[in-house]
Protein backbone atom coordinates (compact mmCIF):
# COMPACT_ATOMS: atom_id res chain seq x y z
CA UNK A 1 0.00 0.00 0.00
CA UNK A 2 2.89 2.59 0.89
CA UNK A 3 4.66 1.69 -1.95
CA UNK A 4 1.83 2.62 -4.13
CA UNK A 5 0.86 5.55 -2.55
CA UNK A 6 4.61 6.78 -3.05
CA UNK A 7 4.89 5.80 -6.49
CA UNK A 8 1.16 7.92 -6.85
CA UNK A 9 2.64 10.49 -5.34
CA UNK A 10 5.85 10.16 -7.46
CA UNK A 11 3.94 10.06 -10.47
CA UNK A 12 1.70 13.00 -9.93
CA UNK A 13 3.63 16.09 -8.39
CA UNK A 14 7.54 14.16 -9.53
CA UNK A 15 10.44 13.68 -7.20
CA UNK A 16 9.75 17.21 -4.69
CA UNK A 17 6.39 15.48 -3.79
CA UNK A 18 8.12 12.58 -1.64
CA UNK A 19 10.57 12.07 1.20
CA UNK A 20 13.92 11.78 0.17
CA UNK A 21 14.54 8.38 2.14
CA UNK A 22 11.76 6.71 -0.03
CA UNK A 23 12.89 7.70 -3.12
CA UNK A 24 16.42 6.15 -2.24
CA UNK A 25 15.41 3.37 -1.02
CA UNK A 26 12.36 2.70 -3.96
CA UNK A 27 14.64 3.70 -6.75
CA UNK A 28 18.12 3.46 -5.71
CA UNK A 29 17.97 0.26 -4.07
CA UNK A 30 14.95 -1.38 -4.54
CA UNK A 31 14.28 -0.90 -8.78
CA UNK A 32 17.65 -1.73 -9.72
CA UNK A 33 17.89 -5.23 -7.53
CA UNK A 34 13.91 -5.77 -9.13
CA UNK A 35 15.37 -5.38 -12.76
CA UNK A 36 18.04 -7.55 -11.75
CA UNK A 37 16.26 -10.17 -10.59
CA UNK A 38 14.03 -10.21 -13.40
CA UNK A 39 17.03 -10.41 -16.17
CA UNK A 40 19.11 -12.64 -14.70
CA UNK A 41 15.81 -15.05 -13.58
CA UNK A 42 15.04 -15.29 -17.38
CA UNK A 43 18.62 -14.92 -18.61
CA UNK A 44 19.04 -17.94 -16.46
CA UNK A 45 16.15 -19.97 -17.29
CA UNK A 46 16.30 -19.31 -21.24
CA UNK A 47 20.32 -20.29 -21.46
CA UNK A 48 19.16 -23.41 -19.50
CA UNK A 49 16.14 -24.20 -22.47
CA UNK A 50 18.79 -23.41 -24.88
CA UNK A 51 22.17 -25.74 -24.07
CA UNK A 52 18.99 -29.05 -23.02
CA UNK A 53 18.16 -29.05 -27.16
CA UNK A 54 21.14 -27.94 -28.62
CA UNK A 55 23.28 -30.75 -26.45
CA UNK A 56 20.40 -32.87 -26.91
CA UNK A 57 20.80 -33.77 -23.49
CA UNK A 58 17.71 -32.97 -20.95
CA UNK A 59 20.72 -32.84 -17.65
CA UNK A 60 22.11 -30.29 -19.76
CA UNK A 61 22.48 -26.78 -17.91
CA UNK A 62 24.97 -23.58 -17.88
CA UNK A 63 25.72 -25.45 -14.47
CA UNK A 64 26.24 -29.24 -15.83
CA UNK A 65 28.23 -28.00 -18.58
CA UNK A 66 30.75 -25.97 -16.32
CA UNK A 67 29.79 -22.48 -17.43
CA UNK A 68 28.85 -21.54 -14.56
CA UNK A 69 31.94 -22.39 -12.50
CA UNK A 70 34.04 -21.05 -15.45
CA UNK A 71 32.30 -17.92 -15.58
CA UNK A 72 32.53 -17.79 -11.34
CA UNK A 73 36.35 -18.65 -11.23
CA UNK A 74 36.87 -15.72 -14.02
CA UNK A 75 34.96 -13.17 -11.74
CA UNK A 76 36.76 -14.57 -8.88
CA UNK A 77 39.80 -13.86 -9.67
CA UNK A 78 39.27 -10.37 -11.17
CA UNK A 79 37.76 -9.60 -7.83
CA UNK A 80 41.18 -10.58 -6.60
CA UNK A 81 43.50 -8.30 -8.64
CA UNK A 82 40.57 -5.63 -9.99
CA UNK A 83 38.03 -3.47 -8.71
CA UNK A 84 35.66 -2.36 -11.37
CA UNK A 85 32.64 -4.88 -13.13
CA UNK A 86 33.69 -4.36 -16.03
CA UNK A 87 37.09 -6.54 -15.68
CA UNK A 88 34.73 -8.86 -13.54
CA UNK A 89 32.47 -9.58 -16.37
CA UNK A 90 34.78 -9.54 -19.55
CA UNK A 91 37.57 -12.28 -17.20
CA UNK A 92 33.79 -14.07 -16.21
CA UNK A 93 32.96 -14.24 -20.09
CA UNK A 94 36.27 -15.43 -21.29
CA UNK A 95 36.41 -17.90 -18.27
CA UNK A 96 32.60 -19.29 -18.92
CA UNK A 97 33.51 -19.95 -22.97
CA UNK A 98 36.84 -21.33 -21.97
CA UNK A 99 34.68 -24.17 -19.90
CA UNK A 100 32.36 -24.46 -22.37
CA UNK A 101 34.88 -24.94 -25.06
CA UNK A 102 37.03 -27.50 -22.93
CA UNK A 103 33.66 -29.40 -21.80
CA UNK A 104 32.56 -29.62 -25.84
CA UNK A 105 35.99 -30.90 -27.01
CA UNK A 106 36.54 -33.09 -24.37
CA UNK A 107 32.87 -34.88 -25.38
CA UNK A 108 33.54 -35.25 -28.89
CA UNK A 109 34.22 -38.81 -30.20
CA UNK A 110 34.32 -39.51 -33.85
CA UNK A 111 32.92 -36.05 -34.82
CA UNK A 112 29.93 -36.74 -32.10
CA UNK A 113 28.96 -36.16 -28.27
CA UNK A 114 27.08 -38.74 -26.66
CA UNK A 115 24.72 -37.59 -23.89
CA UNK A 116 26.83 -39.19 -21.43
CA UNK A 117 30.00 -37.84 -22.59
CA UNK A 118 28.88 -34.49 -22.23
CA UNK A 119 27.63 -34.78 -18.71
CA UNK A 120 31.01 -36.42 -17.73
CA UNK A 121 33.19 -33.66 -19.15
CA UNK A 122 30.91 -31.23 -17.71
CA UNK A 123 31.58 -32.55 -14.73
CA UNK A 124 34.90 -33.26 -14.69
CA UNK A 125 35.21 -29.37 -16.16
CA UNK A 126 32.79 -28.02 -13.42
CA UNK A 127 35.37 -29.64 -10.80
CA UNK A 128 38.01 -28.56 -12.08
CA UNK A 129 36.84 -24.81 -12.10
CA UNK A 130 35.56 -25.20 -8.59
CA UNK A 131 39.26 -26.46 -7.44
CA UNK A 132 40.57 -23.23 -9.01
CA UNK A 133 37.98 -20.90 -7.39
CA UNK A 134 39.18 -22.57 -3.91
CA UNK A 135 42.38 -21.84 -4.92
CA UNK A 136 41.60 -17.80 -5.35
CA UNK A 137 39.91 -17.96 -2.12
CA UNK A 138 42.66 -19.59 -0.21
CA UNK A 139 45.46 -17.10 -1.88
CA UNK A 140 42.84 -14.18 -1.09
CA UNK A 141 43.16 -11.69 1.61
CA UNK A 142 41.08 -13.25 4.50
CA UNK A 143 40.34 -9.72 6.17
CA UNK A 144 39.02 -8.16 2.73
CA UNK A 145 39.09 -9.80 -0.79
CA UNK A 146 37.93 -13.21 1.03
CA UNK A 147 34.47 -12.30 2.23
CA UNK A 148 33.87 -10.29 -0.70
CA UNK A 149 34.50 -13.55 -2.72
CA UNK A 150 32.91 -15.88 -0.70
CA UNK A 151 29.35 -13.79 0.13
CA UNK A 152 29.32 -13.06 -3.53
CA UNK A 153 29.55 -16.76 -4.70
CA UNK A 154 26.65 -17.86 -2.45
CA UNK A 155 24.65 -15.70 -4.64
CA UNK A 156 23.59 -12.29 -3.38
CA UNK A 157 21.37 -9.34 -5.22
CA UNK A 158 21.82 -6.62 -2.74
CA UNK A 159 24.93 -4.87 -3.95
CA UNK A 160 23.64 -3.75 -7.27
CA UNK A 161 23.63 -0.29 -8.45
CA UNK A 162 22.88 1.03 -11.49
CA UNK A 163 26.39 1.36 -12.96
CA UNK A 164 26.98 -2.22 -12.96
CA UNK A 165 23.62 -2.80 -14.23
CA UNK A 166 24.01 -0.55 -17.02
CA UNK A 167 27.37 -3.00 -17.83
CA UNK A 168 25.51 -6.66 -17.05
CA UNK A 169 22.10 -5.76 -18.18
CA UNK A 170 22.35 -5.79 -21.81
CA UNK A 171 24.41 -8.37 -22.17
CA UNK A 172 21.62 -10.48 -20.87
CA UNK A 173 18.94 -8.71 -22.86
CA UNK A 174 21.14 -9.62 -26.09
CA UNK A 175 21.55 -12.75 -25.34
CA UNK A 176 17.99 -13.53 -24.42
CA UNK A 177 16.85 -11.84 -27.03
CA UNK A 178 19.19 -14.02 -29.82
CA UNK A 179 17.91 -17.11 -28.56
CA UNK A 180 14.63 -15.80 -28.64
CA UNK A 181 14.77 -15.04 -32.15
CA UNK A 182 16.12 -18.62 -32.85
CA UNK A 183 13.27 -20.55 -30.98
CA UNK A 184 11.86 -22.64 -33.59
CA UNK A 185 15.75 -23.74 -35.13
CA UNK A 186 16.31 -24.97 -31.33
CA UNK A 187 13.90 -27.64 -32.67
CA UNK A 188 15.78 -28.99 -35.33
CA UNK A 189 19.05 -28.96 -33.03
CA UNK A 190 17.84 -31.27 -30.58
CA UNK A 191 17.71 -33.87 -33.43
CA UNK A 192 20.58 -36.47 -34.24
CA UNK A 193 23.64 -34.52 -35.93
CA UNK A 194 22.81 -36.10 -39.37
CA UNK A 195 19.34 -35.46 -39.23
CA UNK A 196 19.88 -31.44 -38.39
CA UNK A 197 22.71 -31.32 -40.87
CA UNK A 198 19.94 -33.34 -43.77
CA UNK A 199 17.09 -30.33 -42.91
CA UNK A 200 19.87 -28.22 -44.46
CA UNK A 201 20.91 -26.32 -41.04
CA UNK A 202 24.49 -25.15 -40.65
CA UNK A 203 24.63 -26.76 -37.52
CA UNK A 204 28.56 -25.42 -36.39
CA UNK A 205 27.46 -21.18 -36.66
CA UNK A 206 24.38 -22.09 -34.69
CA UNK A 207 25.58 -24.16 -32.39
CA UNK A 208 28.65 -21.04 -32.19
CA UNK A 209 25.79 -18.59 -31.92
CA UNK A 210 23.42 -20.35 -29.32
CA UNK A 211 26.53 -21.39 -27.03
CA UNK A 212 27.54 -17.60 -27.28
CA UNK A 213 24.73 -16.08 -26.36
CA UNK A 214 24.00 -18.63 -23.46
CA UNK A 215 27.50 -18.07 -22.02
CA UNK A 216 27.52 -14.01 -22.27
CA UNK A 217 24.38 -14.55 -20.10
CA UNK A 218 25.13 -16.99 -17.72
CA UNK A 219 28.64 -14.39 -16.94
CA UNK A 220 26.87 -11.73 -16.80
CA UNK A 221 24.82 -12.97 -14.25
CA UNK A 222 27.49 -14.43 -12.40
CA UNK A 223 29.67 -11.40 -12.16
CA UNK A 224 26.49 -9.20 -10.86
CA UNK A 225 25.12 -12.02 -8.32
CA UNK A 226 27.16 -14.85 -7.91
CA UNK A 227 26.23 -18.19 -8.56
CA UNK A 228 22.47 -18.97 -8.71
CA UNK A 229 21.81 -22.70 -9.20
CA UNK A 230 18.65 -24.57 -10.40
CA UNK A 231 16.48 -21.95 -12.14
CA UNK A 232 18.65 -23.28 -15.25
CA UNK A 233 17.42 -26.68 -15.01
CA UNK A 234 13.91 -26.77 -13.04
CA UNK A 235 12.53 -23.40 -15.05
CA UNK A 236 12.76 -25.12 -18.58
CA UNK A 237 11.36 -28.18 -17.44
CA UNK A 238 8.05 -27.05 -15.45
CA UNK A 239 7.86 -25.18 -18.79
CA UNK A 240 7.97 -28.88 -20.49
CA UNK A 241 5.70 -30.49 -18.23
CA UNK A 242 2.87 -27.70 -18.87
CA UNK A 243 3.28 -27.33 -22.43
CA UNK A 244 5.30 -29.77 -23.98
CA UNK A 245 8.48 -30.04 -25.91
CA UNK A 246 8.19 -27.17 -28.41
CA UNK A 247 10.91 -24.72 -28.29
CA UNK A 248 8.80 -22.39 -29.97
CA UNK A 249 6.65 -22.01 -26.65
CA UNK A 250 9.39 -23.42 -24.40
CA UNK A 251 11.50 -20.26 -24.54
CA UNK A 252 8.82 -17.70 -24.43
CA UNK A 253 7.48 -19.53 -21.53
CA UNK A 254 10.31 -19.93 -20.10
CA UNK A 255 11.65 -16.49 -20.19
CA UNK A 256 8.79 -15.32 -18.72
CA UNK A 257 8.39 -18.31 -15.74
CA UNK A 258 12.51 -17.19 -14.83
CA UNK A 259 12.06 -14.20 -14.31
CA UNK A 260 8.65 -14.61 -11.89
CA UNK A 261 10.80 -17.23 -10.13
CA UNK A 262 13.80 -15.21 -9.71
CA UNK A 263 11.73 -12.24 -8.49
CA UNK A 264 9.88 -14.01 -5.90
CA UNK A 265 13.19 -15.83 -4.76
CA UNK A 266 14.81 -12.65 -4.39
CA UNK A 267 11.77 -11.10 -2.26
CA UNK A 268 11.88 -13.88 -0.01
CA UNK A 269 15.64 -13.76 0.34
CA UNK A 270 15.34 -10.22 1.14
CA UNK A 271 12.24 -10.28 3.33
CA UNK A 272 12.22 -13.56 4.78
CA UNK A 273 14.44 -13.25 7.95
CA UNK A 274 16.30 -9.69 9.41
CA UNK A 275 19.76 -11.19 7.34
CA UNK A 276 19.38 -11.99 3.50
CA UNK A 277 19.99 -15.56 2.69
CA UNK A 278 21.94 -16.50 -0.16
CA UNK A 279 19.88 -16.78 -3.25
CA UNK A 280 21.57 -20.25 -4.35
CA UNK A 281 20.74 -21.47 -0.76
CA UNK A 282 17.05 -20.49 -1.45
CA UNK A 283 16.54 -21.38 -4.87
CA UNK A 284 17.50 -25.09 -4.33
CA UNK A 285 15.49 -25.00 -1.22
CA UNK A 286 12.36 -23.93 -2.38
CA UNK A 287 13.05 -25.21 -6.39
CA UNK A 288 14.06 -28.92 -5.49
CA UNK A 289 10.57 -29.52 -3.93
CA UNK A 290 8.37 -27.74 -6.51
CA UNK A 291 10.50 -30.03 -9.33
CA UNK A 292 10.37 -33.34 -6.84
CA UNK A 293 6.72 -33.16 -7.01
CA UNK A 294 6.20 -32.20 -10.66
CA UNK A 295 8.60 -35.38 -11.38
CA UNK A 296 6.92 -37.79 -9.38
CA UNK A 297 3.24 -36.25 -10.95
CA UNK A 298 4.02 -36.47 -14.15
CA UNK A 299 5.63 -39.02 -13.99
CA UNK A 300 9.16 -38.49 -16.61
CA UNK A 301 6.08 -38.31 -19.56
CA UNK A 302 6.49 -34.50 -20.62
CA UNK A 303 10.30 -35.37 -22.69
CA UNK B 1 17.10 -35.50 -61.30
CA UNK B 2 19.77 -37.75 -62.01
CA UNK B 3 22.05 -38.86 -59.15
CA UNK B 4 25.34 -40.60 -59.55
CA UNK B 5 28.17 -41.62 -57.54
CA UNK B 6 31.38 -41.65 -59.54
CA UNK B 7 34.22 -43.87 -58.49
CA UNK B 8 33.68 -43.01 -55.00
CA UNK B 9 36.19 -44.53 -51.98
CA UNK B 10 36.08 -43.63 -48.50
CA UNK B 11 38.01 -45.15 -44.99
CA UNK B 12 38.18 -43.84 -41.85
CA UNK B 13 41.99 -42.25 -40.55
CA UNK B 14 44.61 -44.95 -40.02
CA UNK B 15 41.79 -47.79 -40.72
CA UNK B 16 41.74 -49.96 -43.94
CA UNK B 17 39.36 -48.36 -46.70
CA UNK B 18 35.60 -49.64 -46.15
CA UNK B 19 34.54 -48.20 -49.63
CA UNK B 20 36.53 -48.87 -52.85
CA UNK B 21 35.44 -47.38 -56.18
CA UNK B 22 31.68 -47.61 -55.46
CA UNK B 23 29.92 -46.22 -59.14
CA UNK B 24 25.97 -46.40 -59.91
CA UNK B 25 23.68 -43.95 -61.16
CA UNK B 26 20.13 -43.36 -60.17
CA UNK B 27 17.70 -41.31 -62.38
CA UNK B 28 13.67 -40.21 -61.75
CA UNK B 29 11.36 -42.37 -60.75
CA UNK B 30 13.76 -45.36 -60.01
CA UNK B 31 14.64 -47.29 -56.76
CA UNK B 32 18.05 -48.66 -56.03
CA UNK B 33 18.46 -51.26 -53.57
CA UNK B 34 21.60 -51.31 -51.49
CA UNK B 35 22.60 -54.47 -49.91
CA UNK B 36 25.42 -55.94 -48.12
CA UNK B 37 26.30 -58.03 -44.87
CA UNK B 38 26.19 -56.19 -41.52
CA UNK B 39 28.68 -53.74 -40.82
CA UNK B 40 30.12 -53.80 -44.24
CA UNK B 41 29.70 -50.16 -44.81
CA UNK B 42 26.25 -49.67 -46.02
CA UNK B 43 25.27 -46.87 -44.02
CA UNK B 44 28.54 -44.94 -44.47
CA UNK B 45 27.43 -45.27 -48.36
CA UNK B 46 24.97 -43.38 -47.59
CA UNK B 47 26.38 -40.89 -45.37
CA UNK B 48 29.12 -40.07 -48.02
CA UNK B 49 27.11 -39.74 -50.93
CA UNK B 50 25.01 -37.43 -49.48
CA UNK B 51 28.10 -35.02 -48.60
CA UNK B 52 27.50 -35.93 -44.45
CA UNK B 53 31.07 -37.67 -45.01
CA UNK B 54 33.50 -36.85 -46.82
CA UNK B 55 34.68 -39.27 -50.09
CA UNK B 56 38.30 -39.08 -49.90
CA UNK B 57 38.24 -39.63 -53.80
CA UNK B 58 36.04 -39.73 -56.46
CA UNK B 59 32.54 -38.10 -55.69
CA UNK B 60 28.37 -37.55 -55.84
CA UNK B 61 26.77 -35.92 -58.94
CA UNK B 62 23.79 -34.17 -58.98
CA UNK B 63 22.53 -33.74 -62.65
CA UNK B 64 26.72 -33.53 -63.40
CA UNK B 65 27.08 -31.07 -61.06
CA UNK B 66 29.84 -32.12 -58.13
CA UNK B 67 27.71 -32.47 -54.68
CA UNK B 68 30.84 -31.08 -52.99
CA UNK B 69 30.91 -27.51 -55.04
CA UNK B 70 27.00 -26.97 -54.76
CA UNK B 71 25.92 -24.81 -51.64
CA UNK B 72 24.52 -27.14 -48.24
CA UNK B 73 21.60 -25.39 -48.41
CA UNK B 74 20.80 -26.10 -52.26
CA UNK B 75 21.94 -29.96 -52.04
CA UNK B 76 19.18 -30.61 -49.15
CA UNK B 77 16.55 -28.82 -51.07
CA UNK B 78 16.71 -31.56 -53.63
CA UNK B 79 17.72 -34.66 -51.61
CA UNK B 80 16.28 -35.58 -48.00
CA UNK B 81 17.36 -38.09 -46.07
CA UNK B 82 15.07 -40.55 -43.61
CA UNK B 83 17.32 -41.71 -40.69
CA UNK B 84 16.56 -44.84 -38.78
CA UNK B 85 13.27 -44.30 -37.01
CA UNK B 86 14.87 -43.71 -33.37
CA UNK B 87 12.73 -42.19 -30.96
CA UNK B 88 14.38 -38.55 -30.27
CA UNK B 89 14.94 -36.89 -26.93
CA UNK B 90 12.32 -34.38 -26.49
CA UNK B 91 9.02 -35.39 -27.82
CA UNK B 92 7.24 -33.02 -30.45
CA UNK B 93 3.93 -33.46 -32.23
CA UNK B 94 3.66 -35.89 -35.07
CA UNK B 95 2.92 -31.87 -36.84
CA UNK B 96 5.72 -30.21 -35.74
CA UNK B 97 8.50 -32.68 -37.11
CA UNK B 98 7.10 -32.72 -40.35
CA UNK B 99 7.31 -29.15 -40.16
CA UNK B 100 11.00 -29.45 -39.43
CA UNK B 101 11.43 -30.55 -42.90
CA UNK B 102 10.84 -27.22 -43.82
CA UNK B 103 14.31 -26.05 -42.39
CA UNK B 104 16.32 -25.46 -45.34
CA UNK B 105 13.44 -23.17 -46.40
CA UNK B 106 13.02 -20.90 -43.27
CA UNK B 107 16.17 -18.62 -42.43
CA UNK B 108 17.54 -18.74 -39.08
CA UNK B 109 15.78 -16.23 -36.99
CA UNK B 110 12.64 -16.60 -38.59
CA UNK B 111 9.13 -19.40 -38.27
CA UNK B 112 7.90 -21.54 -40.85
CA UNK B 113 5.29 -19.42 -42.69
CA UNK B 114 1.82 -20.30 -43.47
CA UNK B 115 3.24 -22.00 -47.09
CA UNK B 116 5.40 -23.53 -45.79
CA UNK B 117 2.99 -25.29 -42.83
CA UNK B 118 0.60 -25.95 -46.30
CA UNK B 119 3.73 -27.93 -47.83
CA UNK B 120 3.57 -29.76 -44.30
CA UNK B 121 0.22 -30.55 -44.59
CA UNK B 122 0.39 -32.02 -48.35
CA UNK B 123 3.02 -34.51 -47.17
CA UNK B 124 1.42 -35.80 -44.33
CA UNK B 125 -1.59 -36.26 -46.64
CA UNK B 126 0.79 -37.95 -49.55
CA UNK B 127 2.12 -40.29 -47.22
CA UNK B 128 -1.69 -41.06 -45.35
CA UNK B 129 -0.60 -40.25 -41.56
CA UNK B 130 -3.11 -37.49 -41.14
CA UNK B 131 -4.62 -39.28 -38.15
CA UNK B 132 -1.06 -39.07 -36.61
CA UNK B 133 -0.87 -35.48 -36.83
CA UNK B 134 -1.47 -34.10 -33.14
CA UNK B 135 0.33 -37.24 -31.73
CA UNK B 136 3.40 -37.25 -29.88
CA UNK B 137 6.35 -38.27 -31.96
CA UNK B 138 7.91 -40.67 -28.83
CA UNK B 139 4.59 -42.43 -28.42
CA UNK B 140 4.42 -43.55 -32.16
CA UNK B 141 4.95 -46.79 -32.91
CA UNK B 142 7.94 -47.52 -35.22
CA UNK B 143 5.81 -48.13 -38.39
CA UNK B 144 4.04 -45.05 -37.60
CA UNK B 145 7.37 -43.17 -36.58
CA UNK B 146 9.07 -44.10 -39.95
CA UNK B 147 5.78 -42.38 -41.78
CA UNK B 148 6.65 -39.31 -39.78
CA UNK B 149 9.75 -39.35 -41.08
CA UNK B 150 9.38 -40.29 -44.85
CA UNK B 151 6.63 -37.13 -44.52
CA UNK B 152 9.12 -35.09 -43.07
CA UNK B 153 11.85 -35.37 -46.09
CA UNK B 154 8.97 -35.40 -48.57
CA UNK B 155 8.15 -31.42 -46.80
CA UNK B 156 11.17 -30.59 -48.54
CA UNK B 157 10.04 -31.02 -52.14
CA UNK B 158 12.96 -33.21 -52.75
CA UNK B 159 13.87 -35.01 -56.23
CA UNK B 160 15.57 -37.51 -53.97
CA UNK B 161 15.24 -39.47 -51.42
CA UNK B 162 17.78 -41.48 -49.37
CA UNK B 163 16.27 -43.92 -46.65
CA UNK B 164 18.51 -45.56 -44.09
CA UNK B 165 16.86 -49.51 -43.36
CA UNK B 166 13.45 -47.69 -43.68
CA UNK B 167 11.48 -51.36 -42.68
CA UNK B 168 14.21 -52.81 -40.37
CA UNK B 169 12.40 -52.98 -36.99
CA UNK B 170 8.99 -53.19 -38.26
CA UNK B 171 6.36 -56.09 -38.87
CA UNK B 172 4.94 -57.79 -42.01
CA UNK B 173 1.63 -54.85 -42.66
CA UNK B 174 3.85 -52.06 -41.54
CA UNK B 175 7.13 -53.68 -43.86
CA UNK B 176 4.74 -53.26 -46.69
CA UNK B 177 3.26 -49.67 -46.24
CA UNK B 178 6.98 -48.47 -46.35
CA UNK B 179 7.80 -50.56 -49.13
CA UNK B 180 4.39 -49.46 -51.62
CA UNK B 181 4.92 -45.69 -50.41
CA UNK B 182 8.95 -45.91 -51.57
CA UNK B 183 7.00 -47.16 -54.94
CA UNK B 184 4.73 -44.99 -55.26
CA UNK B 185 6.65 -42.02 -54.97
CA UNK B 186 8.80 -43.16 -57.31
CA UNK B 187 5.93 -44.33 -59.45
CA UNK B 188 4.09 -40.96 -59.13
CA UNK B 189 5.69 -37.93 -57.99
CA UNK B 190 8.60 -39.36 -60.17
CA UNK B 191 11.52 -39.08 -57.44
CA UNK B 192 14.34 -40.74 -57.28
CA UNK B 193 14.65 -43.21 -53.87
CA UNK B 194 17.72 -45.24 -52.41
CA UNK B 195 17.54 -47.60 -49.40
CA UNK B 196 19.54 -50.20 -47.57
CA UNK B 197 18.06 -53.23 -47.19
CA UNK B 198 18.63 -56.62 -45.22
CA UNK B 199 15.87 -57.96 -47.41
CA UNK B 200 16.64 -58.75 -51.02
CA UNK B 201 12.99 -60.14 -51.12
CA UNK B 202 12.11 -56.22 -50.79
CA UNK B 203 14.63 -55.36 -53.40
CA UNK B 204 12.96 -57.42 -55.41
CA UNK B 205 10.01 -56.47 -54.76
CA UNK B 206 10.11 -53.18 -55.61
CA UNK B 207 13.47 -51.97 -57.07
CA UNK B 208 14.43 -51.44 -60.37
CA UNK B 209 18.20 -51.26 -59.63
CA UNK B 210 20.29 -53.33 -56.84
CA UNK B 211 24.40 -52.53 -55.18
CA UNK B 212 25.82 -55.00 -53.35
CA UNK B 213 28.52 -54.08 -51.24
CA UNK B 214 31.03 -56.94 -50.72
CA UNK B 215 33.38 -57.34 -47.62
CA UNK B 216 35.72 -57.69 -49.84
CA UNK B 217 35.58 -53.92 -50.70
CA UNK B 218 34.05 -55.14 -54.27
CA UNK B 219 30.52 -53.74 -55.68
CA UNK B 220 27.98 -55.00 -57.77
CA UNK B 221 25.60 -52.16 -59.46
CA UNK B 222 22.84 -52.81 -62.21
CA UNK B 223 19.42 -53.81 -62.74
CA UNK B 224 17.74 -55.57 -60.01
CA UNK B 225 17.43 -59.13 -61.40
CA UNK B 226 20.61 -59.31 -63.11
CA UNK B 227 22.21 -58.37 -60.05
CA UNK B 228 20.29 -60.67 -57.40
CA UNK B 229 21.27 -63.87 -58.00
CA UNK B 230 22.11 -66.97 -56.51
CA UNK B 231 26.17 -66.63 -57.36
CA UNK B 232 26.26 -63.41 -56.19
CA UNK B 233 23.81 -63.34 -53.05
CA UNK B 234 26.02 -66.75 -52.08
CA UNK B 235 29.35 -64.82 -52.78
CA UNK B 236 28.36 -61.51 -51.04
CA UNK B 237 27.14 -62.88 -47.91
CA UNK B 238 28.47 -66.43 -47.26
CA UNK B 239 25.15 -68.35 -47.37
CA UNK B 240 23.52 -70.96 -49.29
CA UNK B 241 21.07 -69.07 -50.79
CA UNK B 242 17.66 -70.31 -52.80
CA UNK B 243 15.63 -67.89 -55.21
CA UNK B 244 11.88 -69.14 -56.06
CA UNK B 245 9.47 -67.61 -58.22
CA UNK B 246 5.89 -68.02 -56.57
CA UNK B 247 2.75 -67.46 -57.74
CA UNK B 248 -0.18 -66.43 -55.25
CA UNK B 249 -3.70 -65.89 -57.15
CA UNK B 250 -2.72 -63.23 -58.56
CA UNK B 251 0.75 -61.80 -57.00
CA UNK B 252 3.78 -62.65 -58.60
CA UNK B 253 6.58 -62.46 -56.62
CA UNK B 254 10.50 -63.61 -56.07
CA UNK B 255 11.43 -64.72 -52.72
CA UNK B 256 15.09 -65.41 -51.53
CA UNK B 257 15.96 -67.88 -48.49
CA UNK B 258 19.03 -67.89 -46.48
CA UNK B 259 19.32 -71.85 -46.56
CA UNK B 260 22.75 -72.58 -44.62
CA UNK B 261 26.06 -71.01 -43.80
CA UNK B 262 28.81 -72.21 -46.17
Amino acid sequence: MDICKLLWTYAVSGRDGIEPQAYSVLFNIRLPRIILATLCGAGLAVSGAAFQPLFSNVLATPDTLGVAQGACFGAALALLFYDGLLWVQLIALVFGLVAIFMTYTISKVKGQSSTLMIILAGIAVSSMFTSFVSLVKYVADPESQLPTITYWLLGSMSEITYQSLMIGGPLIVVGTVLIYLLRWRLNVLSLSEDEARSLGVNLKRLRILIIFAASMITASCASMCGRIEWVGLLVPHTVRILFGSNNEKVIPASISLGAVFMLIMDTVARAATTAEIPLSILTAVIGAPVFIVLLRKSGGKWL
Amino acid sequence: MTFEVRNGSFGYKTKEPILHDVSFTVKEGEVLAVLGPNGVGKTTLLRNMMGLLKWQSGGSYLDDVCLADLPVNEVWKRLAYVPQAKASLFSYSAEEMVLLGRSAHVGNFSKPSEKDRAIAEAAIGTVGIEYLKGKMVNRLSGGELQMVLIARALSTRPQMLVLDEPESNLDFKNQLIVLDTIRRLADEKGIGCIFNTHYPGHALKISDKALILRRDGECVFGGVHEVITKERMEAAFGVKVCIQDVQEQENRFKSVVALAVI
